[in-house]
């Protein structure tokens, strides 16, 4: 049993392991390993693409998930407490954006904006000379609208177990429903909000089935990746999948501890 | 007061409430629309009213095919290979451990699926698996862009929604059920078969039905593993969508991929309460 254990975690940490290791190597060749060097890491870190993809992905990953997190939390507090048509409509949406495949999503956001630009480009050109396209947008909007749901999911459940006596004992010594919220709610869902606004980042971050359709002429780092296997796995590639799953590795870590402790004080 | 409350609640929904109006009520209803129109000759849509996108629907046959082949063969192989780590882990390892072990079978889940999935083009490359199996032997096996190598990629990337709710139902176990039933003469298997396996269902039911789901809209691995040979209907909508432009099919082929999802569901619900009824019935004998 114990052997079972260990060979099914070796399965799910070998490949990871192999993309760590040769992203060390100082050869020419993806797939092996000769001598030890970072040279690879200050490659990538040198390239241009992959810094403006980087940059790109960040951009949109910060945005959409602050987004996220203050929309999901808003409509969270709405939820809590409601009954009614307008609560189960609310639920089923949630539980739409989430269940449906990221690729349905991808293609039709990308038909309906495509669509909707066509149809409000000529106007807009002539009055203000601009004009809508795919890009940072739409993929801030795409990837919100997933986790959105993800961050109501989460705060909404932090907040059905809080204990209502407390709210009501707040207000009964005269503080304002502001206040209330402030200095009694706020406290006790901050590890959940946090940790929705950590998934979010994550998510946007390492998305490429949605971004692939919607991000028009931006090229984020998991759109770069790929294209770059299409022509070919470079040590490069290695060395920036590495850094990248470093980095989801450490917000998800934060993201579990904040949970964690959100759930030690409900028991408390 | 009950006005103000309620303006309150509806002023915090609203943000929601544009968000998922405006690009996902939107957008599904764009490719439900589209889905009966027609296409242009440059590609995208004119407004019409047919079924032929429909009817057309057997063209891309062997995407739905491979999809309604590999997804299930795939759910299997997850369900079999997690299944004994999720006893394990829910059964066997001290309170100590426990969550690490738990938290090291989540955490690739939520990093890259992309790079997740081309460590295995090494694995299965040619200086990879096929090498040592060489090397004892059997020359000259390809592993890479074949069916097999979709499977052992769908396998890994889902495996940890497979092992997580049958944990989940496996943890709630009694062990005394299993001390009682030994006691009483069964031998392992039997104890297995009629005490573990039933109060386990519940659990395999639902991660089945997650890794089913997520598998049927699956195309980054099959185009990345599959090497254009293996390919699923997300592939498909891939090529309607983006290279061939032909929006009013690929609406349909899409639309079509959501109701098998939904059948899919139903049958899951009527089954699930199905089980729990019978369930009921034992615990009421």
């Amino acid at each position: 049993m114990r052997f079972y254990a260990l060979a099914v975690y070796a399965f799910l940490y070998l490949p990871i392991g192999i993309i760590a290791l040769f992203s060390f190597s100082a050869g020419r060749s993806a797939s092996s390993m000769e001598g030890f060097s970072l040279q690879w890491y200050g490659r990538a870190l040198n390239n241009p693409f992959v810094m403006e993809a980087l940059w790109t992905s960040l951009r949109v990953a910060f945005v959409s998930a602050v987004l996220a997190t203050l929309v999901g939390t808003a409509a969270a507090l709405a939820l809590t407490g409601m009954r009614g048509r307008l609560r189960a409509t609310f639920d089923l949406l949630v539980q739409i954006a989430v269940m449906i495949p990221g690729i349905v999503i991808g293609i039709a956001t990308l038909i309906a904006l495509v669509s909707v630009f066509d149809l409000v480009n000529p106007w807009l050109e002539q009055i203000t000379g601009w004009s809508l396209a795919l890009g940072a947008g739409s993929l801030i909007g795409a990837h919100g609208l997933f986790t959105m749901s993800l961050v109501v999911l989460l705060v909404r459940g932090r907040l059905e177990t809080l204990d209502p006596a407390l709210i009501e004992a707040s207000s009964d010594l005269g503080a304002t429903p502001l206040g209330t919220f402030r200095q009694v709610t706020l406290p006790q869902i901050l590890p959940a909000i946090l940790a929705g606004f950590l998934l979010a980042f994550t998510f946007s971050f390492d998305d490429f089935v949605i971004a692939f359709f919607v991000a028009g002429a931006e090229t984020t780092l998991p759109i770069y990746v790929f294209s770059s296997i299409r022509r070919g796995v470079t040590p490069e590639i290695n060395a920036i999948g590495t850094m990248v799953m470093v980095a989801s590795l450490t917000l998800l870590i934060i993201a579990q501890l904040l949970l964690r402790r959100s759930q030690a004080q409900r028991r408390a | 007061m009950a006005m103000t409350q309620t303006r309150g609640r509806a002023l915090l929904l609203t943000p929601a409430a544009l968000w998922y109006a405006a690009l996902l009520l939107l957008p599904l209803a764009v490719v439900l629309i589209f889905s009966f129109g027609e296409r242009t000759p440059i590609g995208g849509y004119a407004p019409g009213f047919t079924l032929a996108q429909y009817a057309n629907l057997p063209a891309r046959m062997a995407a739905f095919r491979n999809t309604l082949t590999l997804a299930p063969v795939g759910t299997l192989a997850a369900l079999l290979i997690a299944y004994p780590l999720a006893y394990f882990l829910a059964v066997r390892v001290s309170v100590r451990w426990k969550t690490l072990l738990l938290v090291l079978v989540i955490v690739p889940f939520w990093t890259s699926i992309l790079i997740r999935s081309y460590a295995w083009i090494f694995l299965l490359g040619g200086k990879g698996l096929p090498a040592l199996l060489a090397s004892i032997g059997f020359e000259d096996i390809r592993l890479l862009n074949s069916p097999f190598a979709v499977l052992v990629g769908i396998v890994y990337g889902y495996l940890p929604l497979m092992v997580f709710p049958i944990y989940v139902a496996l943890e709630k176990l009694d062990l005394r059920l299993l001390e009682a039933a030994a006691d009483l003469g069964a031998p392992p298997w039997r104890s297995f078969v009629q005490i573990t396996l039933p109060l386990s269902m519940p659990g395999v039911l639902t991660g089945s039905m997650l890794v089913f789901i997520l598998l049927m809209g699956e195309f980054l691995i099959p185009a990345i593993l599959g090497g254009g040979k293996v390919f699923f209907v997300g592939n498909a909508l891939v090529d309607l969508f983006l290279q061939s432009r032909n929006w009013p099919f690929g609406s349909a082929v899409a639309v079509a991929l959501v109701v098998i999802m939904l059948i899919t569901v139903a049958i899951y619900t009527r089954v699930v309460k199905r089980y729990a009824a019978g369930r009921d019935d034992v615990a009421m004998m």
